[in-house]
């Protein structure tokens, strides 16, 4: 009966968040004279020939992963209440080093694409971990110091491309890093087509996606299922209440900012080791910020936030089939805008559900106290403290539930201000 | 996952097949080898960021795009990126797959795409603006180049003649080897006729941030310091963010120059078209149209690129509103020794 609750809740949110957002997107299409249901059936178009729809499927594929690898890096801070916005100056910074690390040296091929991994997980990890720092050692909010150093690794990032690893001839029109030799070059997953009796399309699938794969199960494991994980959500739901019972939590601040920052060192590996395979002016950027609302949308867990990095991905795609059939692509925007919002909110009425049935189970009121607060308040400290987890109440069903915010950040910022 | 992404997809054809097409939208079918000069012309154009609306170097794509279609007839359908443009190549794709022929991609950065795409579609013709086809190397792309530097040297020859405090300003949009043409062109006409002229040059963002073609605010706020130090005119080519260039010259009660279109007639606004002494013209319509016209005749070459400069008028200076009707002798007589040769206008600052 537990399990069934838990499961039924769990699916509960996405699921009304979806369909709200759905409802709330036709009606705004409706408003504007768009016919919702043909942008729907048109998004879910992927063509008409085998090989065009296999080419959508690994265009969706293949921006899944860096969204998936950025969802999951802000995810781990969150879940510790650390609100990492620093992962587009990490990933940035790291994908440039790495490219310029791998173009520079010359290894037999796993070897090659190996250092290349590291160094960028390792130059990302560094970045965040001077966020962890500022933030145990002066007190320095995490979310101020991210930003900055945003700002930073973009100036960083943009004084290196155009000075010391700078690769292309004077005068070409995009800037790039020298180009990484095919040793150092990932293989695309294009065979499994094949094996699937699919069209083989032109596009090339990423070979990363398994890394993502791994790196997802990983993190996944490492989470739930060690002593490193229960410290890290222990102290993301009570800081205090963690120190107490021995959890060091200034070293957990420091181990989750670099577990964080390593793995979003690896957003730019899929598009780097897979297609580009240098560093450019035109190298995507901005996947650090959907990275924020991809995690929202996976509620933090592995499997969510690959079910979300999916479906932006699958809105993305659709953006430009919308404009060629004459819609305009700001549907798409819309759409994920609202969905973003739904999940908030969808999340917050979950939670007031489960800790209802909570409360009703057994006698805890306790551990959710002074969390009356409605409206934008709320969403901006759910969103602030998404590291979520049970309040107290894990094993009667709240499994997915959230505390607010603002009791439990105060409550850090004094200790780490001591 | 993979295998219910691959259901959706296999149900999804079959909704295709059911579904009717939209009033006004394509034609249906088609898909594959549209015949050069067929009667239905149907032309496609990617955007680079920014897209539809700049009221500069994409609009002025779009209005070769209608002279073209008041001429030939047809239909075309321009399509802007998403948020970080990841997907510039699918938008050539999606067009090609269409049936579009011929495809225009509007801006450099499609540079890095284009390669694999028109490899991929021998049958349908190519263009690409501001980045160059020789290197890529085939038959069915040509590159539409402007001598920018030259169109900026005149800017520099207006600003410098027309300064009253000698000292004038450039903003950049993004610091890229194409804007810095803009910037080396406009340094040296400005050099040209004084020597001693004060120069402030700045960006908006640095390469590999191209937030700064589209981003007015910022663009104010750069053209607002240096007013503040003493420049009164300042050339943009910075896009979008031109907008936020000459609300920065109206509250300064400064001038400023355009760019890529006739920013004098596009930019809609009495109060800003008063302090736009004149527009560096980037006849990207011009580009855009005669393609389309020598894509019709069968004429288009491939493989090649087509540079418009100041002798084909393929760059200029726009002369609406009169604010530099009395300096046009002088223009004029920098234009002639550019086409003669004897100026050679730097591309590099």
């Amino acid at each position: 009966m537990n399990v069934l609750r838990r499961i039924g809740l769990s699916l509960f949110a996405p699921v009304l968040a979806v369909v709200v957002a759905v409802l709330i997107s036709s009606a705004v299409m409706a408003a504007l004279q768009v016919n919702p249901l043909r942008v729907f059936e048109i998004m879910v178009d992927f063509g008409d020939t085998p090989s065009q729809q296999v080419t959508a499927l690994v265009v969706v594929l293949n921006r899944a992963v860096p969204l998936f690898l950025a969802g999951l890096a802000v995810a781990i801070a969150f879940r510790m209440g650390l609100f990492n916005i620093g992962v587009e100056g990490q990933y940035r910074l790291a994908t440039i080093l790495a490219a310029g690390a791998g173009a520079a040296v010359a290894l037999p091929g796993p070897l090659h694409v190996l250092l290349i991994v590291v160094v960028a997980m390792v130059v990302a990890a560094i970045w965040a971990g001077i966020v962890a720092v500022l933030k145990v050692t002066r007190g320095v909010s995490e979310v101020i110091s991210s930003i900055m150093l945003n700002v930073i690794a973009l100036g960083v990032a943009s004084f290196l491309l155009t000075g010391p690893l700078r690769g292309s001839p004077e005068g070409a029109s995009i800037i790039a890093t020298a180009d990484i030799p095919e040793s150092g070059w990932m293989p695309s997953l294009n065979g499994v087509f094949g094996l699937l009796g699919l069209a083989n399309p032109p596009r090339q699938l990423y070979g990363f996606l398994v890394v993502a794969v791994v790196v997802g199960v990983l993190i996944g494991v490492l989470l739930n299922r060690t002593r490193f994980g229960f410290d890290l959500r222990a102290a993301g739901l009570s800081p205090s209440a963690a120190s107490a019972s021995g959890v060091d939590s200034r070293g957990m601040v420091i181990k989750t900012m670099l577990l964080s920052g390593a793995v979003a060192g690896l957003i730019g590996m899929p598009d780097l080791l897979g297609s580009t395979h240098s560093y450019t002016t035109d190298f995507t950027s901005g996947l650090g910020f959907l990275g924020i609302a991809v995690a929202l949308l996976g509620r933090n867990k592995p499997v969510g936030i690959a079910l979300g990095a999916l479906l932006f991905a699958f809105l993305d795609r659709s953006l430009v089939p919308l404009q060629i059939q004459d819609f305009p692509a700001s549907v798409v925007t819309i759409i994920q805008g609202t969905i973003v919002l739904a999940v908030v909110v969808a999340n917050e009425v979950v939670r007031r559900v489960a800790r209802r049935s909570a409360e009703r189970g057994s006698a805890t009121g306790a551990a959710v106290a002074g969390d009356g607060s409605t409206g934008p308040g709320q969403a901006a400290s759910g969103a602030a403290s998404i590291g979520g987890g049970a309040d107290g109440g894990e094993g009667t069903g709240a499994g997915e539930s959230r505390t607010t915010g603002a009791g439990q950040r105060s409550d850090e910022r004094q200790e780490t201000g001591a | 996952m993979k295998a219910a992404a691959l259901l959706l997809a296999g149900s999804m054809a079959l909704a295709a097949c059911a579904s009717d097409e939209p009033a006004g939208g394509s034609g249906g079918g088609g898909g594959g080898g549209a015949e050069a000069g067929g009667e239905d012309l149907r032309i496609g154009l990617a955007f680079d960021t920014g897209g539809r609306g700049d009221r500069s170097f994409n609009d002025a794509a779009v209005a070769g795009l209608e002279a073209a279609k008041e001429e030939h007839g047809g239909e075309f359908r321009d399509i802007s990126p998403n948020a970080d443009a990841s997907n510039r190549a699918d938008l050539l794709t999606q067009l090609a797959d269409e049936g579009y022929n011929p495809i225009i991609a509007v801006g450099f950065a499609y540079g890095e795409v284009i390669g694999d795409v028109v490899e991929q579609y021998p049958d349908t013709t190519f263009a690409i603006i501001d980045s160059s086809a020789a290197e890529v190397g085939a038959d069915n792309l040509t590159g539409l180049l402007f001598s920018e530097e030259q169109g900026s040297f005149l800017a520099g020859v207006a600003a410098a003649t027309k300064s009253e405090t000698g000292h004038i300003g450039f903003v950049g949009g993004v610091e890229t080897p194409l804007i810095q043409k803009f910037e080396a062109g406009y340094v040296a006409g400005a050099q040209a006729v004084n020597p001693q002229i004060i120069i402030d040059r700045q960006y908006i963002s640095p390469a590999g941030d191209f937030t700064g073609f589209n981003d007015p605010a910022r663009g104010k706020l750069v053209a607002q310091g240096m007013y503040e130090a003493g420049a009164d005119i300042v050339y943009h080519a910075a896009g979008g963010s031109g907008q936020g260039v000459f609300e920065a010259a109206a509250d300064a009660g400064a001038r400023a120059i355009g760019v890529d279109s006739d920013q004098y007639q596009t930019v809609g606004d009495p109060r800003l078209q008063a302090v736009i002494l004149t527009s560096m013209l980037k006849r990207v319509d011009t580009a855009v149209s005669s393609f389309i016209d020598s894509y019709v005749d069968g004429s288009v070459e491939g493989g090649a690129d087509i540079t418009y400069d100041l002798e084909q008028d393929g760059v200029g200076l726009a002369t609406s509103g009169g604010f530099i009707d009395d300096i046009q002798d002088t223009v004029d007589d920098y234009r002639q020794q550019i086409i003669d040769g004897e100026i050679e206008v730097p591309t590099t600052p």
